[in-house]
């Protein structure tokens, strides 16, 4: 019996959250507990870069993985990875510890229950990403929404009950259906074990429906264009650290799904579909990419401009092609980097000036240049600059939808000259100009856990801008399996 | 031959009920004593049930009029189980509102005896005796706060309306009897004569009746007045023990006799199931006292329980077995709650004086978190397994429109579940509740939240026992 390394990664965020229960805290001298959060989430990081070592490129086989019984006859308890989920996972444990690393004055009250919340969250995302049982995977899915909803009700701004609610209920409502459609699935193919319905496919003639009811679920998750509301209403109230969680880790889990699910178990379906998720993702696109232009909310602009790029990934998702599938993961692993870095930095000038408003800065550069230089190269990444990992994302993506639909693609690409628009002249009123709130003089620069963690996003977001191959590396055989056998169920089920 | 001892818990029962009344009668403040006694009673009928009836197959006595099988062993045992939660967490409560008398154990283990007569009953007559036994005992709880207004309100309420829908009740079984010549069911079985349209009269007139007692919508409007009203130690008893035991008659009157006709009450349950959970979770929104929008809540329980009954398969039937058990796990955390929610001798029950709860007592309020969730049905609590092994059995019978609406009504109910732990978490704090509490009330709201919480642990435990139940 081998070692259950994937069992341990999902349990030990939570053990450590069971420890901290019991830890003593009191509002003066909070630092114990930061330290055995922060402790349990960086094993568990360089856990998951063993994973990641021991991971085997060559093959698109499930691995590390752990069968066991867990309702006889029923359910599994079935745990694995691939190529396409091992990212996910080392995303999750990389953001984790930079978040509890972040917290330092904004969050003042319960830091305690604080950390416990996001570290069950840490444990429950990451079921997300290894499940092999759709029973499980909803399981984790939704249970996900609990510590979430806490974050943002009890840390959250002025109207966090507002959107804790709205956060909450329309993603229940979304995942509803979908569990109807896993039960579902169950008494149609007897068995919910996603690797052997991958090998015994669904029927036709309820893959349209199916598909549907998991769509209506990953569609409010992702966001996509028309029910993205909440995010930005979530992002705006949530603390600093539970939007970087929102915006690094939990949004993947739909475009994740997408690929596992949609994709992988409902092929006939899906090439049906495809023109009306291309149609939303375009929306989803120009549109939210004009509404982030208006914006005057730093941290709602970020929100808008992530539906914009979720709106690529789920366009690549679904150009079913080699580059554009690719894409799509190296630009969620991006704009989790991204999003998660651009949260962080308007983190640190409210926590100096507790505004969020874009009209209270301007000509901060010479105040803080160490910020504004730091901060200039996550806004160039999220526009997608070559030479950082946001264009080698758009890039294949772009490039899979040329090859798919010509017309899309144009459109799409007029979505990146838009999301440069709205980022750069967010960055140009808030780092240049003329220094009109004589306040921003009293501003500090960044202390060294702020550029430590800022860093940290930074230099991988370089890194693979320039050399994305141990990305690419990584998933390549997965997706070129997905694609394969994608198209033999198409075939087969034409003749 | 007779096997007298597989009715020996409830003679045993019967006996000791006397014999309390008389020692409560010629001994003088024998309060403490009676409940003591009462307790053990209920243990030892628990361990002679587990012991005797468990492990028998079906078996009927009394020329066919009781029925001793494995549903109605494992029911008696959860509805004892109760029974004696609900009396010990409740002597803490009695005491402060000066009502802590030797009726109060009595009542409760003569409503019991009603119970389990009704879950073994396999006959019209003696299903109806049991039930007004223990409907006659549950009015009297209902008053039991005799120098309030609002509890003699309840009971009176109760008595009515109860007494209305046995009379309902009363009139179908005397159509069926008519119909087919005789009260017991497996008779019944046999003679059906499925043409007999008057015969579907009788089945509505006995739902109506049933329905009635386990409040599921439209025959609920009773159930928010009583709840409220009533003191909330016999709240407690209300939502958790007698739905125990009406489940069970539905489930035995609708699968035994009636099981052909199928067509004929399945689109009613359908509709009493449908309406109930919609109903429960939208009219649970507006309410700002707790007992009452747990009456609420438990109308909507109620209906999806009613969807595992609906669906005529032993999959179904389990499925509600484990709903209601896991209801009523979930319930009794939430009780011992309430039950803590007291301030020099007073209690509190309104919505909002849970404000900022978590600030003064943040176990307390953990445990309430976990509760709610669970019954909200949000995994990985043991609320979301209950709803998923509901429609688990809907959807094997295809029955999309039913586990949709019953999906959706999940969600409304979800907001205000929701309410309340923003109520608890986010909003301002209020004075802090006292800290003494009995250690059985600790203690039952410590093991309930604990198995609300590790029940994803060993989910297949309770459907391993669960799945022997098979009245098919």
């Amino acid at each position: 019996m081998n070692f259950p390394i994937l069992s341990s990664l999902i349990l030990l965020p939570s053990i450590g959250a069971f420890f901290l229960f019991f830890t003593k805290s009191n509002e003066e001298n909070n630092n114990t507990v930061k330290y055995v959060a922060l402790f349990t989430s960086l094993v568990n990081f360089f856990l998951s870069i063993y994973l990641w070592v021991l991971f085997d490129r060559s093959t698109s086989e499930f691995q590390f993985v752990e069968n066991r019984i867990w309702i006889k006859d029923f359910i599994n308890y079935k745990v694995g990875v691939d190529g396409i989920s091992i990212l996910f996972i080392i995303l999750t444990t990389f953001i984790t510890p930079l978040c509890i690393i972040s917290i330092n004055s904004s969050i003042k009250v319960r830091l305690r229950e604080f950390l416990i919340a996001v570290l069950i969250m840490e444990s429950f995302m990451l079921g997300v990403f290894c499940a092999l049982d759709l029973v499980i995977f909803y399981l984790f899915f939704e249970a996900g929404l609990i510590p979430m909803f806490l974050i943002i009700g009890i840390w959250g701004g002025e109207r966090r009950v507002y959107s804790a609610f709205k956060f909450f209920l329309y993603t229940l409502l979304g995942s509803v259906l979908m569990l109807v459609a896993i039960i579902s699935i169950y008494w149609i193919s007897g068995t919910t074990d996603v690797v052997k319905l991958y090998e015994l496919g669904i029927n036709p003639k309820y893959q349209n429906l199916l598909w549907l009811a998991f769509f209506s679920s990953f569609a409010v998750k992702t966001p996509m264009w028309p029910v993205h509301t909440w995010l930005p209403d979530a992002h705006v109230e949530a603390p600093t650290a539970g939007s970087v969680l929102l915006a690094a880790i939990l949004l993947k889990m739909a475009g994740y799904g997408f690929i596992r699910f949609s994709l992988g178990l409902f092929p006939i379906a899906s090439e049906i579909f495809t023109p009306l998720i291309y149609v939303l993702s375009v929306i989803a696109i120009i549109f939210t990419s004009l509404i982030a232009l208006m914006q005057e909310d730093m941290k709602k602009l970020i929100a808008y401009s992530s539906v914009a790029h979720m709106g690529f990934v789920t366009l690549g998702v679904f150009t079913i092609q080699q580059q554009g599938i690719e894409g799509s993961i190296i630009q969620m692993i991006s704009h989790g980097l991204v999003s998660a870095a651009l949260f962080l930095c308007v983190g640190v000038v409210y926590d100096r000036m507790h505004s969020r408003l874009i009209s209270t800065y301007g000509g901060i550069v010479t105040i803080i240049p160490k910020y504004s230089v730091l901060f200039m190269i996550f806004a160039l990444a999220s526009l997608g600059l070559p030479g950082t990992s946001g264009f080698i994302g758009e890039f294949l993506i772009l490039m899979g939808a040329f090859k798919d639909n010509f017309l899309v693609a144009v459109i799409a690409s007029i979505g990146v000259i838009l999301g440069a628009a709205y980022i750069l002249w967010m960055y140009k009123r808030v780092v240049f100009g003329n220094l009109v709130n004589t306040d921003l003089k009293k501003m500090v620069d960044l202390n060294k856990s702020e550029i430590f963690i800022l860093l940290s996003l930074a230099i991988p977001i370089l890194f693979f801008g320039f050399y994305p191959e141990p990305l690419i590396n990584t998933i390549e055989v997965s997706i070129e399996n997905l694609i394969t056998t994608y198209n033999e169920k198409l075939v087969i089920n034409k003749l | 031959m007779m096997n007298l001892e597989l009715v020996f818990p409830e003679i045993f029962l019967s006996l000791s009920i006397m014999f309390l009344l008389l020692l409560g009668v010629f001994k003088k403040k024998s309060s403490k004593l009676v409940l003591n006694i009462s307790l053990i009673v209920l243990l030892i009928i628990a361990v002679i049930t587990f012991n005797e009836t468990m492990g028998v197959s079906k078996t009927t006595l009394f020329s066919g009029s009781i029925i001793i099988d494995y549903l109605s062993s494992f029911m008696k045992i959860v509805t004892l189980i109760s029974a004696f939660s609900v009396l010990v967490i409740s002597t803490n409560y009695l005491k402060s509102f000066k009502i802590f008398k030797i009726e109060y154990p009595i009542l409760i283990l003569s409503s019991v005896l009603g119970m389990m007569i009704m879950i073994s009953s396999n006959d019209l007559i003696v299903f109806y005796m049991g039930l007004e036994l223990q409907s006659l005992a549950l009015y009297v709880l209902a008053t039991f706060n005799r120098d309030q207004i609002k509890s003699s309100e309840a009971g009176l309420k109760y008595f009515v309306l109860s007494a209305l829908s046995s009379g309902l009740l009363l009139y179908g079984c005397s159509l069926i009897y008519g119909f087919t010549g005789s009260t017991n069911f497996d008779i019944i079985a046999d003679q059906l004569n499925s043409s007999e349209y008057a015969l579907t009269f009788g089945i509505v007139f006995i739902l109506v009746g049933l329905a009635f007692k386990i409040s599921a919508v439209p025959f609920h409007m009773w159930a928010p007045d009583v709840y409220e009203g009533s003191p909330t130690s016999v709240t407690l008893f209300f939502t958790m023990v007698p739905k125990i035991a009406a489940l069970t008659v539905f489930i035995r009157f609708l699968y035994v006799p009636f099981l052909n006709q199928i067509d004929q009450w399945q689109t009613i349950l359908i509709f009493l199931s449908i309406a109930s959970m919609l109903f429960g979770a939208i009219a649970a929104i507006g309410q700002r006292n707790l007992k009452r929008l747990i009456a609420y809540s438990s109308i909507g329980h109620v209906g999806y329980a009613l969807a595992g009954v609906a669906t005529g398969t032993n999959d179904g039937i389990q499925s509600s077995v484990i709903y209601i058990t896991i209801y009523i796990l979930m319930n009794l955390g939430f009780f011992s709650c309430l039950l803590m929610m007291r301030r020099n001798n007073e209690y509190y029950e309104e919505l909002d004086d849970l404000s900022g709860l978590s600030k003064n007592h943040p176990l307390l309020s953990i445990s309430m978190l976990i509760i709610l969730f669970s019954l909200a049905g949000i995994p990985p609590m043991a609320g979301f397994f209950a709803k998923f092994y509901i429609f688990k059995s809907v959807l094997e019978q295809s029955m999309y429109f039913l586990a949709i609406v019953g999906l959706l009504s999940t969600v409304i109910a979800a907001f205000y579940y929701l309410r309340i732990i923003k109520i608890i978490y986010f909003d301002k704090e209020k004075e802090s509740y006292d800290k003494d509490h009995s250690l059985w009330l600790k203690f039952s709201l410590v093991s309930s939240t604990i198995l609300i919480l590790v029940y994803f642990i060993f989910p297949s435990r309770l459907i391993e026992i669960v799945s022997k139940i098979n009245i098919i």
